[in-house]
């Protein structure tokens, strides 16, 4: 337990008689940066609100830093940075106004506001009224928000929610920045797979309430097994002959045959095979299931 | 009791640009300025009536007290509940406020202590200029008589039950703007509140002290006795409609607290 920053074990919450999260149990490692991952209503936000308390757990069920969270609330609460939803921003204040103010909820100096400012790239909007603020500002005023504290433990839900490419990059590197040189934990939520790809270390996949998938992102890309498609002519004589020669075949359409990827080696063998018996092969093509595509298919079947 | 102080001083520092916080230096400023701007424009009028000293400062503060009373502390308190709780509805902040490393209790009473703190500001700053607008009458126009009888004690009787008094409709319009977001829901229910405490109050029904907003209506009713006694500072400050008020405030205060933890988190 000790070397989990979350943990939920077996956790349930229900909306009146509507399951949200049922039997979810994360495990976000310290240190990593856990891409979590839904469609839109999969119950991301809902956890996050109860991962900050917002929402009353049923008790030993969530963990944070291994302290029950309902017990411990106030102390959880102070390694804990977050961003819910949109921003949580005053309109009327400006941008440094915003950050001098939870500063003072913090009991924290005053020229931290600066600080984050900068660490953000607002130096220059400081002055300026937040409602006045592009959404890639507010957003990059939320995350400042939610550093203001040095948290050990990061919550961002979908950061780059209607950022540009620009911004999106930069929120992306300001992830890797903290998680690497600043040793946080971040927890960020997504329904777009390619934004968690590059960043996140860990993944979860939930859908309708669910954990589907929990692992680091290289067992994730495990799941998605390389294919090898054959572009060959009298094509149910090639699959007899393959069947015959012990390959497996995982499908046949009536110009291509596909096969588990071994190496390229082996590749090239099965080429050199085929041609030697007769067959033309007119292309050999390496496969790989998209990530994209496979998050679609894990939450589809489930 | 720190989490309590810093949430308040943050609700300060949120609110020193709205409209709800310097409505309560604008407003006592304004309308103290204007009765005596009355006075001293309609200066021959009131001398013409040879008002002792005590009845002239009567006459003068009862300008000021009753359209206050009445009508604007009632319409200032709806306004003020809905400004204070509206700033976290409109931003979208409750859930922040409530994810941040603070007593939940001492967030909200923070939040319900600020209103409480800009009336007792607003009216205490309307005793206070009536207090220096009266004696500025008197430098301007020597020849009325403000300087012959102190009414301090008057004046700070009268504000804390007014005070005392709208407590009540505080914590009725808390409550409401608690609930909803927007401004017409609590704005309406508070005026309709509002025309029946007049009414209520001032044809003396039986039950008016009841209903929170007559409380303002009913100390001003009570101002009326009090010039009729032998020392006009006499009259008691804890009535029953000042008791009544502090009882709904105490009852809705805890309740506003089970429904902003119920609420904020959706």
């Amino acid at each position: 337990m000790g070397n989990y920053a979350i943990e939920t074990v077996g956790l349930n919450f229900n909306f009146g008689n509507q399951a949200i999260v049922k039997d979810l149990s994360l495990q976000v490692p310290k240190g990593s940066i856990y891409g979590f991952l839904g469609p839109n209503g999969a119950g991301k936000t809902t956890t996050i609100k109860i991962l900050l308390n917002l929402l009353k757990s049923p008790a030993d069920q969530v963990f944070i830093f291994g302290k029950e969270i309902n017990h411990n609330r106030i102390a959880t609460l102070k390694r804990v940075g977050a961003l819910v939803e949109q921003p949580a921003i005053y309109g009327h204040l400006t941008g440094k106004e915003n950050l001098i103010n939870r500063c003072l909820l913090l009991g924290i100096k005053r020229n931290k506001a600066d600080e984050m400012l900068a660490l953000v790239g607002l130096t220059e909007a400081a002055n300026k009224k937040s409602t006045k603020y592009s959404l890639g500002m507010k957003q990059r005023l939320g995350i400042a928000l939610a550093l203001v504290s040095d948290p050990e433990l990061l919550l961002l839900d979908e950061p780059t929610n209607g950022l540009d490419p620009n911004g999106i990059i930069e929120v992306r590197n300001l992830m890797i920045d903290l998680a690497t040189k600043h040793n946080k934990t971040i927890l960020v939520s997504s329904h777009l797979l390619a934004e968690i790809e590059r960043t996140a270390t860990h993944v979860g996949i939930i859908n309708k309430g669910r954990l589907l998938f929990q692992g680091t992102i290289n067992e994730l890309h495990l799941l998605s097994k390389p294919m090898l498609e054959i572009e060959v002519n009298k094509i149910s004589d090639a699959k007899a002959f393959l069947v015959q020669s012990g390959y497996e075949i995982l499908e046949i359409t009536d110009k291509k045959i596909t096969v588990p990827f071994t190496s390229p080696q082996d590749s090239g063998a099965l080429n050199t095979l085929l041609i030697q018996n007769g067959f033309t092969v007119s292309s050999l093509y390496l496969q790989k299931k998209d990530l994209e595509n496979l998050f679609l298919d894990i939450t589809k079947n489930n | 009791m720190r989490s309590l102080y810093i949430s308040l001083v943050s609700e300060f520092y949120k609110s020193r640009k709205t409209l709800a916080f310097w409505a309560a230096i604008i407003l006592p400023l304004v309308i103290c300025s204007l009765v005596a701007f009355g006075f001293y424009s309609g200066s021959d009028k009131v001398l013409n009536m040879h008002y002792p000293p005590i009845m002239l400062w009567f006459r003068y503060l009862g300008a000021a007290l009753g359209v206050m009373g009445v009508l604007i502390l009632p319409f200032y308190v709806i306004f003020m509940a809905f400004s204070v709780n509206n700033i976290e509805h409109k931003n979208d902040t409750w859930k922040t406020l409530f994810a941040q490393p603070l007593n939940k209790f001492s967030i909200y009473a923070a939040k319900y202590l600020y209103a409480v703190i800009l009336i007792f500001i607003c009216l205490f700053l309307f005793a206070a200029f009536t207090f220096i607008f009266g004696h500025l009458l008197q430098v301007l126009v020597p020849k009325y008589t403000f300087n012959q009888y102190d009414p301090s004690l008057i004046l700070i009787k009268f504000y804390t039950k007014l005070f005392l008094a709208s407590l009540g409709i505080l914590s009725i319009q808390f409550i409401l703007s608690l609930l909803w977001g927007d401004f017409l829901k609590p704005m309406g229910i508070g005026f309709i509140g509002t025309i029946m405490g007049i009414i209520t109050g001032n044809v003396g029904w039986k039950y008016a002290y009841l209903i929170p907003y007559s409380h303002p209506s009913l100390v001003l009713n009570s101002s009326a006795g009090a010039k009729k006694l032998s020392n006009p500072a006499d009259f008691p400050i804890f009535t029953q409609e000042i008791y009544t008020s502090l009882i709904y405030a105490l009852v809705l205060f805890i309740i506003g607290y089970f429904i902003v933890t119920k609420k904020s988190i959706k």
